[in-house]
This record gives C-alpha cells, sequence and structure tokens, in this order.
C-alpha cells in the first residue's frame, strides 16, 4: 500500500545524495552568478565567488537572501531566465506588505510536480484515489500545486477550491473522496458543517486521508483531527518561495521528507546565524538545487522548525524537518515573552472540554500586555453550574501559565462565535499595533 | 418523580444576549414561567423554567445556542414572612445543600414557586414532603 513514487531517489545512499546535492550547488551558484545582478551584486558584498564553493559545507559561505530581498525587487528582480521562459507566474497575497512573485519555467513546475507525487506516494495515494483540494486555486500556490501532483499520480482531482462548503461535504460523498487537502482548521470547520448537516464523515464518506498545511498546526490538533473523522491526517510543507506546497510525512507521520535533490536545508539560529545541530530548534533556511526561473540561495523562512537528517524507517534517505513550530513573524511578544500561536494551540487542544477553534487577543491595558485566549463552549461539556465553568476556564488558564511561563486570560465564549476560515485561519488580533 | 426539567443556557456577556433568547422563544411561542442570570464575568448562564421543556430546548438549540436541560425542584413557597425560611431549614438541617434558588409568583397569582437546584434531588424531595412542603410537578408549571 505504502510505495515510493521514485525509489532510486528516495531511497538512495546518503553519500550519493552529497554527492548528488554537491554537484548541483555547484552548478547553481555558477548559474545564480551568470545570470542575475541581484545575486552578482550580493555575492561581491560577502566576497565570495562560484569557484568558493567546493564542497557542500562551503554553502556556508554563501549570503542570506529573505523576503524583503523580493519586496525589494518587486516584481521580477530576482528571477534568473528571462521572461520567454517563464511559463507561470504565482503572487503571494501581500497582507504584510508588498505582494511577492514567484516564476517557473516547464521545468520547475515538473520538479513541483515530482516533488508532490513523491510525497503523495509515500501516504499511500495514487490511482483509484478522488482527491479533493480544497485549498485556493489562483494566484495562491496550493490550489494548482496539489492539482499537478494529485494528477500525476494518476488520483482523480476534484478541484473544488477553498469555500463553499455545503457543497464540499455533498461532492465528497457523490464522487467518493479518499482525501482532501486544505487547511486544518479549514477541514475542522468543513467537519463541524457535516454534523451539522447530520453526515458523519466517518460513517458517510469514504475519506481516509488529509493533507494539511499551510498555517501552523499541532500535533494535538492532529490528534483531535484524527479521532473526531476517522482519517489519518498528514502534514504538508512548502512556501510559494520554494514553489508551493512540496513535502509530506511519510506514512509513519514522523517528520516531513524534504527531497534533497531538490532543495538544501539548513537550520540556523536566527540571532547569531550559525548552523544549528540536528535535534535543535533554528530557523528554516533553503537553498533550491533544481528550480531556475527564480532560484533561492540560502533563503530564509522564518519558520522554525528542527531538522533531523537520520535516514526514515520507510526507507527514505532525505532529511525531515519535524513539526514547523510557527514563523518568526507569527511570534507575538507579551510582556517580552515569545509566544508562538502553535503553543497555545497545542495546550488547548489537550483539553477536551475546548472547542475546536480559538483566538488570542493581545491587548494593552495600561502599561501591561494582556493576552486573551478565547475558546468556546461547547454542548456536551456546558454545566448550568457556574463554578464548573470558572474551574474549566481556570483550568485553562493554568495550563496555559504551565507551558507558555505567561498569564492569559480565558474568555469562555459561545459556539460558533470564533470566526471560521476557509484558508488559512487568523489566529492572533494584536490590537497594539492599531 | 416531581423534579422538573430547567434550561439552562450558556451566554457571553454583552448587549443583547438575552434579547436573542428571548426573541428565539417567542418566535418558537414558549412561554417563560421563570427566570434569572446569573453572570460570571466575561460569561453568563440563564436558567428558566418554560411551560414546554421540550420545545423550548430545541428552539434554542436549532438557534444555536449552548443549552442543557437540569432537574429542579420547584417548591411551593408561601407568600408570609418565613416561607422561605421554612424550606431552608428543612433542607439545611437534613444537610443538603442548595446550588442556586430563584422564586417566582405565579401568574394568578395564587401562590409562589421556588426554583431550587439541590446536591440531593431524592433526599430533598423526600424531607420536604415529610415536614409537608408541596412540591410542584411538571403537569403543575406547565398548567400555571
Amino acid at each position: 500500500m505504502f510505495r515510493y513514487w521514485n525509489p532510486h531517489i528516495e531511497r538512495m545512499p546518503v553519500d550519493d545524495l552529497h554527492k548528488l546535492q554537491e554537484d548541483r550547488l555547484r552548478s547553481l551558484v555558477r548559474f545564480v552568478y551568470a545570470h542575475s545582478s541581484f545575486y552578482r551584486d550580493r555575492f561581491r558584498e560577502t566576497g565570495v565567488e562560484p569557484d568558493d564553493i567546493k564542497q557542500l559545507s562551503d554553502v556556508t559561505k554563501l549570503p542570506f537572501t529573505q523576503k524583503i530581498d523580493l519586496r525589494n525587487t518587486y516584481p521580477t528582480g530576482m528571477f534568473c531566465l528571462p521572461g520567454d521562459w517563464v511559463v507561470r507566474y504565482h503572487v503571494s497575497s501581500g497582507t504584510t506588505g508588498k505582494p511577492t512573485v514567484v516564476g517557473y519555467t516547464q521545468g520547475d513546475i515538473d520538479m513541483w510536480t515530482d516533488s508532490l507525487a513523491r510525497a503523495l506516494t509515500s501516504i499511500g495515494l495514487g490511482r483509484g484515489d478522488v482527491i479533493q483540494v480544497g485549498y485556493g486555486y489562483g494566484l495562491f500556490t496550493g490550489g494548482l500545486g496539489l492539482h499537478y501532483g494529485a494528477e500525476k499520480i494518476g488520483a482523480t482531482v476534484l478541484p473544488i477550491g477553498a469555500g463553499n462548503t455545503e457543497r464540499q461535504i455533498e461532492l465528497m460523498q457523490d464522487l467518493g473522496s479518499t482525501a482532501i487537502a486544505c487547511t486544518p482548521s479549514y477541514f475542522l470547520y468543513i467537519n463541524e458543517v457535516a454534523q451539522n448537516m447530520g453526515i458523519s464523515i466517518r460513517d458517510d464518506t469514504k475519506l481516509k486521508v488529509g493533507v494539511f498545511g499551510a498555517e501552523p498546526w499541532s500535533n494535538e490538533t492532529r490528534k483531535r483531527i484524527e479521532e473526531a473523522t476517522g482519517i489519518k491526517a498528514y502534514d504538508i510543507f512548502g512556501t510559494s518561495e520554494m514553489s508551493g506546497p512540496l513535502f509530506t510525512e511519510c506514512h509513519l507521520q514522523n517528520g516531513i521528507h524534504v527531497w534533497a535533490d531538490l532543495f538544501l536545508i539548513e537550520a540556523v539560529d536566527p540571532d547569531t546565524d550559525e548552523q544549528v545541530a540536528d535535534g535543535e530548534r533554528g530557523e528554516l533556511v533553503v537553498t533550491s538545487l533544481d528550480k531556475w526561473a527564480f532560484p533561492l540561495i540560502r533563503f530564509r523562512l522564518g519558520d522554525l522548525t528542527i531538522i533531523d537528517h537520520e535516514p526514515c524507517e520507510c526507507g527514505r534517505t532525505h532529511p525531515r524537518i519535524l513539526r514547523i513550530l510557527g514563523r518568526t513573524d507569527d511570534m507575538i511578544v507579551v510582556r517580552g515573552i515569545n509566544v508562538f500561536p502553535s503553543q497555545v494551540e497545542s495546550v488547548l487542544m489537550r483539553i477536551p472540554e475546548v472547542g475546536d477553534h480559538y483566538q488570542i487577543i493581545v491587548d494593552r491595558k495600561g502599561p501591561l500586555d494582556v493576552m486573551t485566549v478565547e475558546v468556546e463552549v461547547t454542548e456536551q461539556v456546558f454545566s448550568d453550574k457556574i463554578a464548573d465553568l470558572m474551574t474549566l476556564s481556570n483550568r485553562i488558564s493554568k495550563e496555559l501559565r504551565n507551558v507558555l511561563n505567561i498569564t492569559a486570560e480565558v474568555n469562555l465564549v459561545e459556539p460558533g462565535s470564533i470566526p471560521r476560515s476557509m484558508g488559512k485561519a487568523k489566529r492572533v488580533i494584536d490590537k497594539r499595533q492599531v | 418523580m416531581v423534579a422538573i426539567k430547567q434550561i439552562s443556557i450558556f451566554m457571553e456577556n454583552k448587549p443583547g444576549s438575552l434579547a436573542r433568547v428571548a426573541k428565539t422563544l417567542s418566535g418558537g411561542g414558549v412561554n417563560i414561567r421563570a427566570l434569572t442570570v446569573a453572570e460570571a464575568g466575561d460569561f453568563g448562564v440563564i436558567r428558566m423554567v418554560v411551560d414546554d421543556t421540550a420545545k423550548g430546548y430545541q428552539v434554542l438549540r436549532d438557534g444555536g445556542f449552548t443549552v442543557s436541560e437540569t432537574d429542579v425542584l420547584a417548591v411551593e413557597l408561601k407568600d408570609v414572612p418565613g416561607g422561605l425560611y421554612e424550606i431552608a431549614k428543612t433542607l439545611g438541617e437534613s444537610n443538603i445543600n442548595m446550588d442556586y434558588a430563584y422564586a417566582f409568583v405565579t401568574a394568578k397569582a395564587e401562590r409562589a414557586l421556588l426554583i431550587v437546584r439541590v446536591d440531593d434531588l431524592n433526599g430533598a424531595v423526600e424531607v420536604l414532603q415529610k415536614a409537608g412542603i408541596a412540591i410542584a410537578t411538571r403537569q403543575e408549571v406547565q398548567n400555571i
């Protein structure tokens, strides 16, 4: 049932993989230097030349790049091939600044598709599966990325996109979807709507796999989804700069396999910029090894994670990134303490009485930051006694304090009152910036 | 069993909350017999006894409210000084705790009823009846 898409590459001995990475890194460095004034300038500022890159460890000699570089060179200043090579653009929403544009040659699209074909195969999907793509289509990379990956492995694609929740559920039943790809928060909402329609995803649909990403989510949420709906929930990762969604966990659900022939990954300490060891938390930095219209050199993603280079029990030799803990730009600082929404989520989802949806509100009262966590009271636990509700609220607050080392106010709110999202959920409302 | 069903609703403490409940019940043709609001900071619990509990529960659920049903007693309260004392004393002497209570006068003003939630329902019924205090049945409350 669990097979390889490309066993030769996926199980390649580690030494051979490194050799392949080394060759590709050397070619890449020459390529960007020859084709892009942006990279030539950046290399010169850093005092590095293509010939300095002889082995894999020389990657640390290369300059970092980051999102701000993309914005400063808007729209296509970091592209390394002229426009007539580009077969497609994707554009990020630009909610946090100017939009960013990424471009692909046909080969880049094929690389992206192949990466997802390996990933989807590793979670047991293939011919005979019906994959409901509930990510947005269009400028967002999620929908089209999954679409081509799913077609490549011979599965049937249901390109419904995000939203239209009742229709999602009807078509899931009528066309027998066996897998769905969307944000985890949207899937929780789909499940909620299905229940209101009197439909059990577990008993009344053929759904068995969820491919969830585009927002950070915790293991506790995974457990909830799996227990509530009987499906297997897999984490998918990739950013628009890297192409879009590219990698998933394998069926063992033990870290996301990052194909080393396609991307070189490092974890660096965000303060010192030094590489951190396997098992230590660092900011994910990626270098593309087979992507040409818009290659990446040591691009800082801002995602915090832990890398594990040990080959996986599934036989794949490529490094894994353990769950994305959050992005440096998602982090909120409350009274000087760093808080990731995903930490709050993992505390909340461990408490069975807490509903699936939550929101974090940070405000300033006088000189003090106040963090309020809103959670919905589910009917199953609603007690007529105020004391029981106070106990619940105190318990949540205490658990949050244990994990985050910060006092949070807990507001119990009515079910359905926290906004549901069809795409990336908005978990944090920071009123201090207004 | 003489216990009657009370409906409890979880509400956020904000303007218009009670109005939404009242509107929903009125739309369902459900009549409120007695009602109390308990607040605890940001949220509160509305407790009520209605003429048709099953229907009240259903329309509120369909309206998206978080609702629960609780067994309570509707104890007859003599409309004279010392009426409440008699009930409270009877329960207290038997070591039965009242979680909360609220009273209302019936439409015809013939008698007052005290809605009370206790930690030992059967025990409370027994000692109250022994003390000669009447407890209204579901039918009686419905027909008020």
